[in-house]
């Protein structure tokens, strides 16, 4: 135990995985079963229709079934030996490159095994109701399905390629699924945009990748990070740092942040399960998994707490100013994920924190969204926030539901984001320092901000007078909606008390993150301060939009409002600095090609057909001038020959 | 002795040579190019008498075999074009040309 | 085997060649038997070839010229063997897409009047010409079936070929003359070289082993490597490909761009590394400057095209930097990656240019401009041309990726800024890709398409396969690396490279 902790005290968790018995070597199933669902519907084509809703919830809640056996069968294992891996075939062989396909399942993974399947299955029979109208509902079952595949090999790989193989296959989905309206033009665009977004930052983890193997000799996690303290500062920061930049692609983080919003063009199960609970927190898991590397790097981990904060606060900001419901949330959803990603940067224990955020916000912001989903429902599809007011009486259990999930998103205490939430800002606080000082004052200031315009949604929604459309008549939606409604409630609720209290999650976290410091408070001065914050949040909100009248049309703002509508003008940014300049480079290449490199050839070519064109002349048709033409070159070999002789 | 020989087959070969540039009528140029043959022919014929070989003899048979086949075809040429055009001026069929 | 692999299509071309007027029918006919013959020897040939037995297997070899040491040679190692399935596998699906397209050639505005039975002819002796120049072991016999290949394709593309066909064709035919003409010349240089060494021969075993003067090789090295160049096709020599892919008929840009292309990058591994080792590091640094350029260029003008067919072109470009860059890597994972690369382009793009044709086929115009929408008419359509284009733009899971992984991996480890260039080729390949998926697939359907076909039968059978055989390499790329690794050690113990050890020396196993 001694040496042990001497270990954990300089920063290493060496897991060292053995091969899975019983329940837990039939966890490949987790990825068969989805992925064969997905085959199934895109290959059954329009004979599945009638029955592929079934089959694509069956399927996940398949493989929620053995998520919840594998996670028992863990139990049942002493807290070292969680670690198991199942060999599963050996992928690329090339030279000293040996690449594995593998399951690795400890407690980091085997929690996001059970959140990805365990919302995502509620979410898939939400859908059944909510999509029972669209002609594709097979389609989208299928894509369902293939992101449930692909995000549960994210989090099971044992090696940074596998891992890679999930990360870009949850956003092919995520891109089939925002454009699933295809026909729409801004669907297609926002879908076309998250891809390539994503894909900047896929090169920064492409190239982490490369360094891995350059300096390491192998992918795995357990080889890299077996010697991850034997590489250099420098390349263990670079390391760090090309992840972040993979994270910040795929978590919406600054600089990257701009496809989320648009995003929301897709279906509203899709935001609730992609874009709000899963694929969105992969960038944590990530930093979390790689947790060895960044404690090597000081300079990496300050970086992943900038990133963090200054996104939870633009994030909120942009939550402020959306009349969209659904942009709104997704601008929370960003705030949120700079929550994690800021404790994860924050070393130990905010691993836990994250984590644990991670996994009441998944709760909490899929009840939010799908809450939202049944409101849009109820009123034709639109979702602007000017257009609602009081539904609480038309829509009891959404707005029950959707209650539960704001206050426990603002950290009303005892609810699930309470725990989480507060755990951070503690963090960030006992991280010392100047720097922490900033940090713990901005994570405070973004909670505030975050009581402020959750209240904002929930009063324009909810609350005051109804300012409809005429042709609108708000009704509850169907049971198949309201239950995953009801039960993503449960979770909000009671999520974050089950995880935190007690050191439950940092004990079985610990053999992935290290042991948990003893003599966490629970409550402490900065609980108070949070808590006077959100009620500063709350009543602002209340002031602003319960007590006034709220305009169908959004007024003129002033130029903060102007500047969060415009989402912090990341877009104008983006459009200025990369898109038009871009433009211009593809357009001056492509003259550049056509008149310089093909113009050189074609000069070339004409130049050999001008020059023959005017030499030919010299055939005259005469035959005297060919004779003459014949003695005189007889007549100069003649006297070649002479001059050569003598 | 032969030399004298040599000397007259330059000068019947330039004859020739001038009449083929100078000359516009085809029979005219035909005839001029017969006669560049001869004299290479009794150049030739020299050549085997001062070298004492007979090289040279049969090389100009085979120069006459070779200048009769050319007058088969050369004059049945000059026969059609003078039907066609009215006119054996080599001159006037220039057109193949550029 | 392999003297059979060419006997059959290009007995088999002569055939459909001389059959009467008006048998359109059967000659179609007889050549998808003869080509799907000759598909199914070639799998019985790879199924029999043993990755660790020796280096060349299925060996024949016979006097040719013997007054010049000419020799009838053939043999595949892991690398040739690769291409010529892929060349097999191409050549049935090729001609079933291209069922119909004799008779259409030339668009509307310039009726067809050409052969239909030439078509196939020409088809079956392009496959003939493209496997034994995969297999020929001998020099002169490889430069024979090099230039050869280019008759076809010059009267493919010139005969059945878009409104430019003439153009294209010509310009395609000079490009490749000239770079054979210097090919020509090295090979004679080889030759007087190995003479001059006590005992002239065109063999490759027998040349490997010779000793050649630097500056010496170094000129023969250029004389093979532009007219590779030329065929692969490396910036910036390129300018034949997108105007010869787009005028082609569809199935010939398949071949031209799937397999031909290929025997470029093929050339530079077999013969430039091979052959002339010291003088191929000499110009590593050129090349690879020309590779990243060609990476970034060739994606950057992707994007800016309007043609879908130039568009898939200039994408192949994009993807030829990349497959020499991993050759020049002269690392293991680099030049297996590169051969897979090879393998996996030809599916890919294969698979592009077929849809991108049978989409043109129904709306008669190549411009992306005149879609919109297709995705609502067309699904299966839309679908299979998204995960080809998704295998273009190297998604894991399909069969790009683990080649450009490899090569990316492989180029790192040894030369860390062109690997970092190059991978910003993923983040273009993903904007070319799906724009033009958008702008012909998405959004509201365009008039003129609303009344367009989804998939026939017909082109469902021709399409299957390929998406298969891109997923089945996405996800289990084994069998084919351990084909190709071996070949790929071969090179390198050859050009006296080994991989760099890792930075961190390993403790332990993999795992």
């Amino acid at each position: 135990m001694t040496t042990m902790n001497a270990a954990l005290a300089a920063g290493e968790v060496v897991q060292h995985p053995h091969a899975a018995t019983g329940v837990l070597s039939a966890t490949w199933l987790l990825i068969a079963l989805p992925l064969a669902g997905a085959a199934i519907l895109l290959l059954g084509g329009r004979r599945t229709d009638k029955w592929g809703h079934l089959l694509g919830t069956a399927m996940s809640l398949g493989a929620f079934l053995v998520g919840a056996l594998a996670f028992a069968a863990m139990l049942g294992q002493k807290g070292d030996d969680r670690t198991n891996l199942v060999h599963l075939f050996q992928y690329i062989p090339a030279g000293s490159l040996n690449v594995d396909m593998n399951l690795w399942i400890d407690p980091l993974s085997i929690s996001f095994v059970l959140l990805i399947t365990g919302v995502g299955s509620l979410i898939h029979i939400y859908s059944i109701g909510y999509m029972a109208h669209d002609p594709d509902r097979r389609r989208f079952f299928a894509y369902l399905n293939l992101f449930v595949a692909a995000m549960l090999l994210l989090v099971l790989a044992d090696n940074y390629i596998g891992l890679y193989i999930g990360w870009e296959g949850v956003g092919l989905a995520s891109y089939l699924l925002i454009g699933f309206w295809q026909y729409k033009p801004s669907a297609a665009t926002a879908a076309k945009k998250a891809f390539i977004v994503n894909r900047v930052g896929d090169f920064g983890l492409s190239v982490a990748v490369m360094v891995m193997f350059a300096t390491f000799g192998s992918l795995s996690f357990q080889n890299v990070f077996g010697h991850a303290s034997e590489a250099s500062h420098g390349t263990v920061t670079a390391i760090g740092l090309l992840l972040l930049l993979g994270a910040c692609g795929k978590s919406a983080q600054l600089p990257l942040q701009s496809w989320l919003l648009d995003a929301m063009e897709g279906p509203t199960p899709v935001s609730a399960l992609i874009h709000a609970a899963t694929m969105v927190t992969a960038g944590v898991y990530l930093i979390v998994r790689s947790h060895v590397i960044f404690e090597l790097s000081p300079d990496a981990r300050l970086l992943v707490t900038i990133v963090g904060a200054a996104t939870l606060l633009a994030g909120a900001i942009i939550g402020c100013a959306k009349d969209d419901i659904k942009k709104a949330l997704a601008g929370s959803t960003m705030s949120q994920i700079g929550y994690m990603v800021l404790a994860a940067g924050l070393g130990r224990p905010g691993y836990v924190f994250a984590i644990a955020h991670l996994i009441a916000h998944g709760f909490f912001k899929a009840g939010l969204f799908l809450g939202a989903g049944s409101v849009m429902h109820a009123m034709n599809d639109d979702v602007n926030m000017r257009k609602y007011g009081g539904l609480r009486k038309y829509m009891p259990i959404t707005f029950a539901t959707f209650g539960l999930g704001y206050l426990a998103i603002i950290g009303f205490p005892g609810l699930s984001g309470w725990w989480t939430k507060d755990g951070i800002i503690d963090a960030a606080f006992e991280k010392g320092g100047t720097s922490g000082q900033i940090l713990g004052w901005l994570a405070l200031l973004g909670a505030g901000i975050t009581a402020y315009y959750m209240s904002r949604v929930m009063f324009m929604t909810f609350f005051g007078e109804p300012r409809w459309d005429e042709d609108v008549h708000p009704h509850e939606s169907p049971r198949v909606m309201t239950i995953p409604l009801i039960l993503l409630a449960i979770g909000s609720i009671a999520g974050g008390a089950f995880l935190i209290a007690g050191d439950r999650f940092a004990n079985f976290l610990a053999p992935v993150v290290g042991e948990p410091e003893a003599g966490h408070k629970l409550i402490t001065p900065y609980t108070v301060i949070v808590f006077a914050l959100m009620v500063v949040g709350v009543g602002l909100a209340y002031v602003q939009y319960l007590r006034r009248p709220i305009p169908r049309t959004a007024p003129a703002g002033n130029v903060a409002t102007t500047f969060a509508r415009r989402d912090l003008y990341g877009d104008a940014l983006n459009e200025s600095l990369f898109m038009r300049p871009g433009q211009w480079l593809t357009r001056l290449t492509v003259y550049f090609d056509n008149r310089g490199v093909d113009g050189l050839v074609n000069g070339l070519a004409a130049f050999i057909g001008g020059t023959s064109g005017r030499v030919r002349r010299v055939q005259t048709g005469f035959v005297r001038s060919y004779a003459l033409s014949m003695f005189v070159g007889a007549a100069l070999v003649v006297a070649a020959l002479f001059l050569v002789r003598i | 002795m032969t030399d004298h020989y040599l000397v007259l087959s330059a000068i019947l070969f330039t004859i020739g040579a001038v009449g083929v540039l100078i000359r516009r009528n085809a029979i005219v140029v035909f005839m001029c190019v017969e006669l560049m043959l001869n004299a290479t022919n009794l150049a030739f014929v020299s050549f085997a008498r001062m070298h004492g070989s007979l090289d040279g003899q049969i090389i100009a048979f085979f120069v006459m075999v070779v200048a009769a086949a050319e007058v088969v075809v050369g004059l049945a040429i000059i026969m059609t074009i003078f039907r066609s055009r009215k006119s054996s001026s080599v001159d006037d069929a220039n057109l193949l040309k550029y | 085997m392999l003297t059979a692999l060419i006997a059959i299509p290009a007995i088999g071309a002569l055939l459909v060649a001389l059959l009467p007027k008006g048998k359109d029918a059967l000659a179609k006919r007889a050549a998808l038997v003869v080509t799907l013959i000759v598909a199914v020897l070639t799998v019985v040939m790879a199924l029999r070839f043993k990755a660790d037995g020796p280096r060349f297997q299925f060996t024949e070899k016979y006097w040719w010229i013997k007054q010049f040491g000419v020799h009838y040679a053939v043999g595949v190692d892991g690398v040739a063997l690769v291409l010529i399935v892929l060349s097999a596998i191409l050549v049935p699906l090729v001609v079933l897409a291209s069922w119909n397209d004799a008779e259409r050639s030339g668009g509307v505005d310039n009726p067809p009047k050409r052969s239909v039975k030439t078509y196939f002819a020409l088809l079956l002796s392009l496959e003939a010409m493209m496997i034994g120049v995969f297999a020929a072991t001998d020099i002169f016999l490889f430069y024979v079936f090099f230039e050869a290949m280019l008759f076809p394709v010059y009267f493919i593309i010139g005969s059945y070929g878009g409104p430019q066909r003439s153009y294209a064709a010509v310009k395609f035919l000079l490009y490749s003359l000239f770079g054979g003409l210097l090919m020509l010349a090295a090979v004679i240089g080889l030759y007087v070289v190995s003479a001059n060494a006590g005992h002239g021969t065109f063999l490759f075993d027998e040349l490997r082993n010779l000793h050649i003067a630097p500056t010496t090789a170094k000129w023969l090295f250029l004389g093979f490597f532009i007219a590779f160049a030329i065929k692969a096709p490396l910036v910036p020599f390129h300018t034949w490909l997108p105007d010869a892919a787009g005028q082609a008929p569809t199935g010939a840009a398949v071949l031209i761009v799937g397999v031909l292309d290929k025997v470029g990058t093929f050339g530079m591994l077999r013969f430039c590394l091979e052959l002339f080792p010291g003088a191929a590091k000499w110009f590593t640094p050129v090349v690879l400057t020309l590779s990243v350029v060609g990476i970034v260029y060739g994606a950057v003008l992707a994007i800016g095209q309007v043609d879908i067919k130039r568009l898939i072109a200039y994408t192949s470009i994009s993807h030829f930097g990349f497959i020499t860059l991993g050759i020049f890597a002269m690392t293991t994972q680099g030049q297996s990656g590169a051969t897979l690369y090879m393998v996996n382009h030809g599916f890919s793009t294969g698979a592009l240019f077929l849809l991108a044709g049978f989409m043109i086929t129904r709306r008669g115009s190549a411009r992306i401009d005149a879609y919109g929408g297709v995705q609502k008419v067309a699904p299966l359509l839309a679908g299979t041309f998204l995960v080809a284009g998704l295998s273009g733009l190297s998604l894991p899971g399909l069969s790009s990726f683990v080649s450009e992984f490899l090569v990316l991996v492989g180029t790192f480890t040894r030369y860390k800024v062109p690997a970092v260039i190059a991978t910003v080729g993923i983040i273009l390949a993903a904007v070319y890709i799906l724009w033009m998926y958008q702008r012909t697939m998405n959004g509201p359907t365009a008039e003129a398409v609303k009344g367009m076909s989804d998939l026939s039968k017909r082109e469902l059978i021709v399409i299957a396969p390929i998406i298969a055989i891109i997923v089945a390499l996405g996800f289990y790329p084994k069998p084919v690396l351990d084909v190709i690794n071996p070949s790929v050690k071969q090179t390198l113990v050859q050009v006296h490279q080994q991989d760099p050890k890792p930075t961190i020396a390993e403790k332990g196993s993999h795992q």
